[in-house]
């Protein structure tokens, strides 16, 4: 058909080549065209990344196996192709850029080389004249001062930069068909807003199919002109941008879209000024020395002059991008490292120059859970061990500290057996929930969630925003909630700081801030926050200016 | 059925880290190993009962003759049997292996626990072991040796020594890693003690390369013992040892090749099992592989 540049269909791909092989692809028929984005989203292990595997001809040889269906790129069948025919169609005709681009970047070799090999190898062109293409590709994906990049080491590269590079490299030989696995999502928000723009119009100016894999609504309604839901290895819904987020036909699509948290902030919870300050800092300071080879030292203040005040039942969000020192914030608070000056009161009590020893009374006041939690749960001890590692350091008896563990397992919906059992054995979700009983089994006035839902899907993040949310109204614990989603911030927090550079730029009511940002800087995030227009819970865009409450968060997300 | 169930299935994971290829040995393989190391370990500690002739009785006559009753392998070059030197030297090949092992992990984990977690530690402790390492390990465990006087106790000490860098720099390298893990300062925010955390949450991440190194060095304790012995720096070379029998009839490999391959024989399969066996524990000891090996 003229136009299509990629059409799968009934493809399934199986784990090895038995018959009775469980399948990770099943009966997936998907098109692109010619000047059209096509979004596949879905969860971890739906089967996304196999997808485009199989149409980059990737997928791990005699492991996964096409066994039935076509995969055809431009008219020809890529399932059937030789190795060798592969590699040069995957320079020629279509090209992929990945999640991190730092290692998919060579990092011993200055990026205009690494482009200049792809021309090498597939073309003809003389070194002058590929010099010249190379750098007319880099302008083209707005690099700044072309020249010098040119020679640069990928490490010398903001993240942005490097992904410019990567799509550079991608569009060089101008394919017809761009894969992007995941491409902005190890990117700030404002960088992300950039990529997608230049990836939307670059496809304009040459007319590529763009089969883009993300796991953000956000970035759907950006870039998509068609969507692709998947789930466990199938295609459930297919249909124009429009049509899934105004009108999704199946369970799981409206599931998905209603776990997307609105940007508009919750309604605010009654302020409580007479509820006690449970924590606050004062000018807090964070500064890291580096000496040079040559004697020469050098300050880089991680965090300055941050002073913060968080109430009894309350929960204060800080955001900001990478690098603007909110983790940082959140480790001095906790003391797990050392401010450089500055005050931390915790209920009352000045913790910020005690002693490794002086400190270990207070330490069961203040409790953390971290963004990864397949790394936060020591994998060698069971979960029972782990939550009761705690109370046992203050002096419960084990066998209290382990009943003690089984409540929380309750109060955390996690089943009770689950005490005997290991980390491994549990999903992502389950084991943020087993970090939240391990915190929780400290009895703690002061939650630290530090990007605690950002490794989750979307719909599992929902379902971890609602416990921490319940754990909050029934036991008044404070919350002091780190991200980088403006979204997430918006649905859990009272009060809201922004950070950039180390410094706090604004800070305020989560519904001022959220809503009518008095500073610049602040103005740039939400600007840039993927999906802004719509309000993926009630399948509508957003009137400007409006402030439509957010839909109810505890959505049935049974399918 | 909740959204919260779905399981990145391990498929696609491998998919993405690509084949995984290793030799996991099979159960039948390792209870094999550990039959032969039974009997290996049995026969020396029961040599005085098994062994046909006295191992350090010499018989001029019957120098380097084959096997024949009483003399199952033959004789040696002073007409000692080799089945009975054999046996007899299990005892002090496999103490010094075995202990060299125990000795040196042990120490080596304790300077490398400190080492690792302790920045103020480091600097010093690593110094004095890249001292230790930059003298080659034989020559160390001659001039040990040659200080105070050959004896099972200073051929042991002068093979741990040398040993020791190498344990301490392989646990320090996995703490280092393994304190910047979140659980790890999870630990620390619930109030854990140092002691605790040292021993609870780190030292459990070096078992898996230690059980490695630990039957690595037992393999060359037994090795360096006999290149002492060959020298003429190792135990008395009356004692029968695996490595003394070698050295000793390494003059007459030509005439007789099975005074080597005897003792050969039973030291590589001493080896292979107690390495066999030092695998299959280290996966017994990680929850992941022990579920990793009930699936299949």
């Amino acid at each position: 058909m003229i136009g299509k540049v990629v059409e799968i269909n009934n493809l399934v791909v199986s784990v090895g080549t038995q018959p009775d092989a469980s399948k990770i692809l099943d009966n997936v028929s998907l098109q692109v065209s010619e000047g059209e984005t096509l979004c596949l989203v879905g969860e971890s292990g739906s089967g996304k990344s196999v997808t485009s595997l199989t149409i980059m001809g990737l997928l791990p040889k005699k492991i996964l196996v096409p066994t039935h269906g076509s995969v055809r790129l431009a008219g020809e069948e890529i399932l059937t192709a030789t190795d060798r025919h592969l590699r040069s169609l995957r320079a020629t005709t279509m090209a992929m850029i990945f999640q991190e681009p730092m290692t998919a970047l060579n990092p011993v070799v200055p990026v205009g080389k690494q482009i200049d090999e792809v021309l090498r190898t597939h073309t003809s062109l003389d070194a002058r004249s590929r010099r010249k293409r190379i750098l007319e590709m880099m302008e083209q994906v707005r690099l700044p001062d072309v020249e010098r990049i040119f020679a640069s080491y990928p490490h010398r590269l903001s993240g942005g930069q490097r992904q410019r590079i990567m799509i550079a490299m991608a569009l060089v030989l101008e394919p017809k068909l761009l894969i992007a696995d995941e491409p902005t999502t190890a990117l700030d928000v404002t960088t992300q807003k950039q990529i997608l723009s230049l990836i939307r119009d670059l496809q304009k100016d040459h007319g590529t199919a763009v089969l883009f894999i993300t796991h953000d609504m956000g970035v759907v309604a950006e870039i998509a002109d068609r969507v692709a839901v998947m789930r466990y290895g199938h295609v459930v819904e297919t249909g124009s941008l429009d049509a899934i987020l105004r009108t999704p036909t199946q369970d799981y699509t409206r599931n998905l879209l209603s776990a997307v948290p609105s940007l508009v902030p919750r309604a605010a919870r009654p302020a409580t000024a007479s509820a006690p300050v449970v924590l606050d800092t004062s000018e807090l300071t964070k500064v890291y020395r580096e000496r040079s080879m040559l004697g020469k030292v050098r300050e880089v203040a991680a965090a300055q002059d941050v002073t913060l005040t968080l109430h009894k039942g309350r929960t204060l969000g800080i955001v900001g991008e990478s690098g603007s020192g909110k983790s940082t914030v959140a480790r001095c608070i906790l003391r797990l490292i050392d401010p450089t000056s500055g005050g931390i009161r915790l209920i009352g009590r000045e913790i910020s120059f005690l002693s490794r020893n002086l400190l270990r009374p207070h330490r069961k006041h203040i409790q953390i859970i971290f963004q990864d939690p397949y790394r936060s749960l020591n994998p060698r001890l069971t979960v029972g061990e782990t939550i009761a590692e705690g109370p046992v350091n203050y002096g419960m008896p084990k066998a209290d500290a382990l009943k003690r563990a089984r409540e929380l397992l309750e109060l955390v919906d996690l089943p009770p057996d689950a005490i005997t059992r290991y980390p491994h054995q549990f999903s992502g979700g389950q084991r943020q929930r087993i970090a939240i009983a391990r915190a929780l089994a400290m009895d703690p006035d002061v939650l630290v969630a530090d990007e605690a839902v950002s490794a989750l899907d979307v719909s599992v993040q929902a379902q971890v925003l609602q416990l921490l949310d319940d754990i909050q109204t029934r036991l008044g614990i404070a919350l002091l909630f780190i991200t980088h989603d403006l979204r997430v911030a918006a649905q859990i927090c009272d009060d809201v700081i922004v950070m950039q550079h180390g410094r706090i730029v604004e800070q305020g009511p989560a519904g001022d801030i959220l809503t009518s940002p008095k500073q610049a800087y602040t103005q740039q995030l939400l600007e840039a926050a993927p999906g802004r227009g719509w309000d993926f819970a009630n399948f509508r865009p957003l009137a400007t200016g409006m402030a439509a409450p957010a839909k109810t968060r505890d959505i049935a997300l049974n399918s | 059925m909740a959204i919260d169930t779905i399981e990145p299935s391990s498929i696609s994971a491998g998919a993405a880290s690509g084949p995984r290829v290793s030799f996991r040995p099979s159960s039948a393989i390792i209870t094999i190993a550990a039959i032969c190391l039974i009997v290996v370990v049995a026969s020396a500690i029961f040599a005085g009962v098994l062994a046909p002739q006295d191992p350090q009785k010499l018989a001029p006559a019957m120098r380097l003759k084959p096997g024949m009753p009483g003399f199952p392998l033959g004789t040696d070059a002073y007409g000692r049997d080799l089945l009975s030197r054999i046996l007899h030297g299990g005892r002090i090949s496999l103490m010094i292996g075995v202990g060299a092992a125990i000795v040196s992990v042990t120490i080596g984990l304790t300077i490398g626990l400190v080492s690792g977690f302790f920045r103020w530690a480091d600097a010093i402790i690593m110094r004095i072991m890249d001292g230790l390492m930059a003298i080659p390990s034989i020559l160390l465990a001659i001039a040990v040796v040659s200080l105070s006087g050959a004896s099972l106790k200073t051929v042991l000490i002068a093979i741990i020594i040398p040993e020791i860098p190498r344990v301490v720099r392989l646990v320090r390298s996995v703490v280092l890693s393994a304190r910047e893990e979140p659980y790890v300062e999870a630990a620390i925010a619930i109030g854990s003690s140092l002691p605790k955390i040292l021993w609870r949450h780190l030292m459990p991440n070096t078992f898996a390369p230690l059980i490695v190194q630990g039957t690595y060095i037992c393999a060359s304790a037994i090795l360096t013992e006999a290149i002492l012995s060959f020298l003429g720096a190792g135990i008395n070379p009356e004692t029968p040892t695996w490595g003394n029998i070698m050295a000793e009839g390494r003059a007459f490999f030509q005439i007789k090749p099975s005074l080597i391959f005897w003792p050969g024989v039973v030291l590589s399969i001493a080896i292979l099992s107690i390495n066999l066996i030092g695998d299959a524990t280290r996966d017994a000891l990680d929850p992941r592989m022990k579920q990793r090996g009930t699936g299949k």
